[in-house]
C-alpha cells in the first residue's frame, strides 16, 4: 500500500472540525478579539434591522445621535445610566465572590422603601438631614435584602440564586401593599399611588442631572480600589476563588459572606433611593425596572472592571435612550433595542471561547501554530 | 487497506490465544508532536511497543508522558506524526476507536461508577446485548483465570480497596478485548504487596501476547517489570533501552540528562521534648465515619516524622485536624503543652503551624489559581500591617527571592499560578510555607509527581528545616523516600496507627505490611 492511500484515508477518517488551545494571547489581543465581535454583533443587529425593512446606518447613526445630540438628550441619557452603574458595582461586589446575586431588583426596592419613609414622614426635616437619613436608610434595606440570603447560604448553604430571585417579588409586591395601604396618597382620590415626594426630600440637580451621578463616579473609584487594594477586596477575591483556600489561609468565611453581600446589597439600596428622589421623585413599583437584571449583563461583559462598568453601562443608557427617539422617529419599536443588547451579549461571551481555543479544520493539523 | 475501526472482536481473540503476534510492532509512533498554545508537549517522539512484552515510558514530570498516551487512546490529536497500529497507519479519534483498534487505558484516577457493582461497571459502556448476569460472570471468571485476576463481580465499587478498584478497571478493558494496555502510573496508589499482585497480571499477560506500556516514576519498578524502557525528556524521545543492560543511575541521567545523586541526607535529632502531642484523636468524616480513629503520636523539635499510609487512610485529615480546618471529634492536640483544639485556623497559623498539602490536582487549597505568585504569597500574611490596604512589597520580594532560591521556571511573578507547571506550583507553596519560619512544618505528599531534581530540591529544604529545630511531618507515598529521609515512621491504616518504626533500621516490607493493616503494634502512650 502506498503512502498517498494512507494520506487519503486519513484525511477522510479526521474530524472535519476540531479544537485547539491557543496559546495565551496577550492583553491587546484579547481587547481587539472583544472588539472584533462588537463589530460582528452590530453587523448581525444591522442584519436583523434590515429585514424588519430599515436602513441599519440610520438607524445606528440615529441612536447615537438621538442620545447625545443635545444637553437635554444627555441629561436623558444619564438619567438611564446612573441606577444601572450603580447597581453593576454593587453586583460586582458579590459576583467577585461568586456569590449569584441576582436579587439587585429587590435591594433596589427595599433600598428606596426605606428610603421613602423619611421622604414621607419627615419631610420637614433640614434638606441635608434628610438627604443623609434617606441615603443611610436606602443602604440599609438593600443591604439588609442582601444579608438574608447571606446570611442561609452561611449557616445552612442555601442556593443564593434562587433565594435572592424569590426576594425579588416580596420586595416588589412589598410596594404594591404600600401603595394600597397605608402609604396611599390620600389626595389620589382612591387610586393606589404613593405621593409625590416634597420638593425637601428630592435630590438637588447638578449641570441638569440629579446628583446622583456625582454618587455614581465616587462608587466606581471607590469599588475600584476596595477592589484591588484593601484587605477585604483581597479576602472578597480568595472566597471567590475557593473557599476551601480562604479557610486554609485564616479567613472567617462566613464573616466574609456576610460583610460583602451586605455592601453589594447596599449599593443597590443606595441606587434605589437615587432613583426614588432623583429620577422618580416617588415610590413606584417601577423603580427598579429591570435594571437590576440588566446590571448583571453589564457586570460580565465588563468583566467585574469597575472602570469598564462605567463604559459598558454607558453604552448600555445610549442603546436605551437613542431607540427610545428611534421609536418617535422610525416607528421602530424600543424592543429592537432589548434585541440587538442581545445580540451583542451573545457575540461578546462567544468571543470568550475563541479567546482560549480555535479551530482547526480536517487536513489543516500540520501547518497549525 | 487502512485500519479500519470495524476491527471483529473475533479475530482479536483467537489472534490473542494463538500469541500469533507476539514479537511484531503494536504500535508505533513516529514524529509525533502535540502542542498546547506555545508549549510543546511532545516534540517529534518516536515510540515503538511489541505484542509480548512490557515497555515502560520513562521521564520527569511534564516530559510529555501522559499527553502521548492521551493520543493512544483518542483523547487527543496530534498536530503532526502518525501512529501506526498493527503496522497500519490509524487516525484515534475517540477512545471508542481506541478501544475498536484493541487499545486500553488505566487511567490513575479510576473512572468507576461507585454505586454500580463490579460486573456493571465492566459492562457499561459496551455496545453489545446485555448479558444475563450468570453468563455474564462467566465470561468474567474465565477472562480472570486466564490472567490470574481476582475479583468478586458483584460487590460494588464503592466497598473496594484501591487495588481492588484497579483490578476492575483492568478487567474492563480486557472485557473489551485489550491487546494493547496503557497503564498511567498504577503503582502510586499501591502498596509493596499489592503492586507485587499487578505485576504478576501483567506478566500474565505479556505471555499471553499482549502489548504493554506502564508509565512510572519508580526507577526499581521500571527494572522490575520491563523488557524496554523509553525515556522522554522534555518532550522529547531521548532514547530507548533494553531493561536487562541498565540500572537506576544510567535511567536517572538519561531522564534528567545529566548524573545526580540519590542519597538523601538525613541529620541526626538533637532534641528529647515534644513540641506536639496528639492525643487519642478522633475525627469524623461529614458523612459520620471515622476518618481518624483514636490516634496518639508526638512530634520532637528538628525531628522528621514519617506517615506512611494507602492514600486515604486519614492523612489528609489529620492534617485538616492540626491546621483547624477540621471539627475534632474526641482528643486533644497540645502544641508546646497548649491544647490547639477550638482555636481558629489563623490562630493556629499565627502559633507558628504551617501546613501544605499537595492534593492530585496539585493546587488544592494552598494556592489560588487565577492569581499570580505575588499574590498567592501573601494568602496567610495579607492581614498583616495596620490600615485597611494590602502591603504588596514584601509578597512581590519573597516571590522573587522564592524564583531565585528554589529555581522556579516562570514568565513572571505576575503569571498565574495555574499557568506554572505542577513541579513549580508546588515549590511556590512549599516555599512559601517555609519563609513563613514555622515550628511546625505539616507535608503532605510534597514531591507528588514532582521530577527527581525538584524532589531533592524539596528533601534539602525539609532538612534545613529540620537543623534550624523545625519540627516536620512529612506524608508520604514513596516508602523508598519516608524510610531515607525520615526519623521515625508512623503508619496509618484506616485512621488508625498500626506502627511505630525507626526509619533508620526499619524496612520497606514491613512499613508495608503495617499499611495493610495485616500487622499491628499494640500501641499505647
Amino acid at each position: 500500500m502506498n503512502r498517498n492511500a494512507n494520506i487519503d484515508s486519513r484525511k477522510r477518517t479526521e474530524p472535519l472540525l476540531r479544537v485547539v488551545k491557543r496559546a495565551e494571547l496577550t492583553g491587546r489581543q484579547i481587547v481587539l478579539l472583544r472588539l472584533l465581535a462588537v463589530l460582528l454583533a452590530l453587523a448581525a443587529g444591522g442584519l436583523f434591522i434590515l429585514c424588519l425593512g430599515y436602513n441599519p446606518v440610520a438607524i445606528y447613526t440615529r441612536i447615537l445621535s438621538g442620545a447625545t445630540r443635545s444637553p437635554m438628550a444627555i441629561q436623558a441619557t444619564a438619567k438611564i445610566v446612573i441606577p444601572l452603574l450603580i447597581t453593576s458595582l454593587g453586583v460586582t461586589l458579590a459576583f467577585k465572590m461568586r456569590f449569584w446575586n441576582i436579587g439587585a431588583e429587590g435591594q433596589i426596592i427595599m433600598g428606596a422603601i426605606f428610603a421613602s419613609y423619611f421622604a414621607l414622614f419627615h419631610a420637614d426635616w433640614n434638606h441635608w438631614v434628610l438627604l443623609g437619613a434617606m441615603a443611610l436608610a436606602g443602604i440599609l434595606g438593600g443591604a439588609l435584602w442582601g444579608l438574608v440570603p447571606a446570611f442561609f447560604k452561611a449557616r445552612y448553604g442555601t442556593n443564593e440564586t434562587l433565594f435572592t430571585l424569590m426576594l425579588n417579588y416580596i420586595a416588589l409586591y412589598l410596594i404594591s401593599w404600600l401603595q394600597d395601604g397605608p402609604w396611599r396618597d390620600p389626595g389620589s382620590q382612591g387610586f393606589g399611588k404613593i405621593a409625590r415626594f416634597d420638593k425637601n426630600a428630592s435630590l438637588n440637580k447638578v449641570f441638569g442631572v440629579h446628583c446622583g451621578w456625582i454618587v455614581a463616579l465616587v462608587l466606581v473609584a471607590a469599588v475600584f480600589i476596595y477592589l484591588r487594594y484593601t484587605k477585604q477586596g483581597y479576602e472578597i477575591s480568595v472566597v471567590g476563588e475557593s473557599q476551601e483556600t480562604a479557610r486554609y489561609a485564616g479567613m472567617n468565611v462566613r464573616k466574609i459572606l456576610l460583610r460583602t453581600m451586605a455592601l453589594s446589597g447596599g449599593i443597590c439600596g443606595l441606587g434605589g433611593m437615587i432613583q426614588a428622589a432623583g429620577a422618580d421623585i416617588t415610590l413606584t413599583m417601577g423603580v427598579a425596572g429591570g435594571v437590576g437584571f440588566t446590571a448583571i449583563i453589564v457586570a460580565w461583559l465588563s468583566q467585574l472592571n469597575p472602570v469598564i462598568i462605567l463604559a459598558v453601562s454607558s453604552l448600555f443608557g445610549i442603546l436605551e435612550k437613542g431607540s427610545s427617539v428611534v421609536q418617535s422617529d422610525f416607528g421602530l419599536s424600543t424592543d429592537c433595542a432589548d434585541v440587538l443588547q442581545g445580540i451583542i451579549l451573545f457575540f461578546i461571551l462567544g468571543c470568550e471561547f475563541f479567546i482560549r481555543y480555535r479551530f482547526v479544520g480536517r487536513g489543516h493539523g500540520e501547518k497549525a501554530k | 487497506m487502512p485500519h479500519s475501526t470495524e476491527r471483529k472482536s473475533a479475530d482479536r481473540t483467537s489472534v490473542l490465544a494463538a500469541g500469533a503476534l507476539s514479537g511484531k510492532d503494536a504500535i508505533a509512533c513516529r514524529g509525533i508532536t502535540k502542542r498546547f498554545g506555545t508549549v510543546v508537549a511532545n516534540d517529534h517522539i518516536d515510540l515503538t511497543v511489541r505484542y509480548g512484552e512490557v515497555l515502560a515510558l520513562l521521564g520527569e514530570n511534564g516530559s510529555g508522558k501522559t499527553t502521548l498516551m492521551n493520543m493512544l487512546s483518542g483523547i487527543y490529536h496530534p498536530d503532526e506524526g502518525v501512529i501506526l497500529v498493527d503496522g497500519q497507519e490509524a487516525v484515534i479519534n475517540s477512545p471508542v476507536d481506541a478501544m475498536n483498534m484493541g487499545i486500553g487505558m488505566i487511567y490513575q484516577h479510576f473512572r468507576l461508577v461507585d454505586v454500580f457493582s463490579a460486573m456493571e461497571n465492566i459492562v457499561l459502556g459496551t455496545k453489545e446485548k446485555r448479558l444475563r448476569d450468570k453468563e455474564l460472570k462467566e465470561k468474567i471468571s474465565e477472562i480472570c483465570q486466564s490472567f490470574g485476576l481476582e475479583i468478586q463481580p458483584e460487590k460494588r465499587v464503592y466497598e473496594m480497596s484501591v487495588s481492588e478498584k484497579q483490578t476492575v478497571e483492568i478487567l474492563k478493558v480486557l472485557y473489551r478485548g485489550t491487546r494493547i494496555l496503557i497503564l498511567d502510573e498504577p503503582t502510586a496508589v499501591l502498596t509493596p504487596q499489592e503492586t507485587q499482585k499487578l505485576f504478576q497480571i501483567l506478566r500474565k499477560m505479556k505471555e499471553q501476547g499482549c502489548a504493554i506500556i506502564i508509565i512510572t516514576h519508580k526507577l526499581h519498578e521500571v527494572l522490575e517489570i520491563s523488557d524496554r524502557v523509553t525515556i522522554l525528556r522534555k518532550g522529547k524521545s531521548i532514547d530507548t533501552v533494553e531493561t536487562a543492560g541498565t540500572d537506576e543511575k544510567i535511567l536517572t541521567e538519561l531522564m534528567v540528562g545529566k548524573a545526580v545523586s540519590l542519597e538523601i541526607d538525613r541529620p541526626p535529632v538533637n532534641h528529647k521534648s515534644p513540641i506536639l502531642k496528639v492525643v487519642n484523636l478522633t475525627v469524623k468524616k461529614p458523612d459520620g465515619t471515622k476518618a481518624i480513629d483514636n490516634i496518639s503520636f508526638e512530634i520532637r523539635k528538628g525531628e522528621i516524622l514519617g506517615v506512611a499510609g494507602v492514600a486515604g487512610s486519614g492523612q489528609k485529615e489529620l492534617c485538616e485536624a492540626i491546621a483547624g480546618l477540621m471539627k475534632i471529634d474526641k482528643g486533644a492536640i497540645l502544641y508546646e503543652q497548649e491544647n490547639i483544639i477550638g482555636k481558629t485556623p489563623a490562630e493556629i497559623i499565627r502559633m507558628g503551624i504551617s501546613m501544605s498539602f499537595v492534593p492530585e490536582d496539585r493546587l488544592g487549597m494552598g494556592l489560588v489559581a487565577s492569581m499570580d505568585m505575588v499574590e498567592n504569597m501573601m494568602l496567610k500574611s495579607y492581614g498583616n500591617g495596620r490600615g485597611p490596604f494590602v502591603d504588596r512589597k514584601p509578597a512581590r520580594e519573597l516571590a522573587n527571592r522564592l524564583v531565585e532560591k528554589l529555581g522556579i521556571v516562570t514568565p513572571g511573578i505576575d503569571t498565574p499560578v495555574r499557568l506554572l507547571s505542577g513541579g513549580n506550583v508546588q515549590k511556590v507553596l512549599l516555599g512559601r510555607e517555609i519563609e513563613s519560619c514555622p515550628n511546625l512544618l505539616i507535608t503532605a505528599y510534597p514531591v507528588r509527581g514532582l521530577d527527581i531534581n525538584s524532589s531533592y530540591t524539596i528533601y534539602d529544604l525539609l532538612n534545613e528545616q529540620k537543623k534550624k529545630d523545625v519540627a516536620v511531618i512529612f506524608i508520604g507515598e514513596d516508602l523508598d523516600v519516608l524510610l531515607e529521609l525520615s526519623d521515625v515512621i508512623m503508619v496509618l491504616c484506616h485512621g488508625k496507627i498500626t506502627g511505630f518504626l525507626d526509619a533508620r533500621k526499619a524496612s520497606k516490607e514491613q512499613v508495608g505490611l503495617y499499611m495493610t493493616g495485616a500487622f499491628s503494634q499494640e500501641v499505647a502512650q
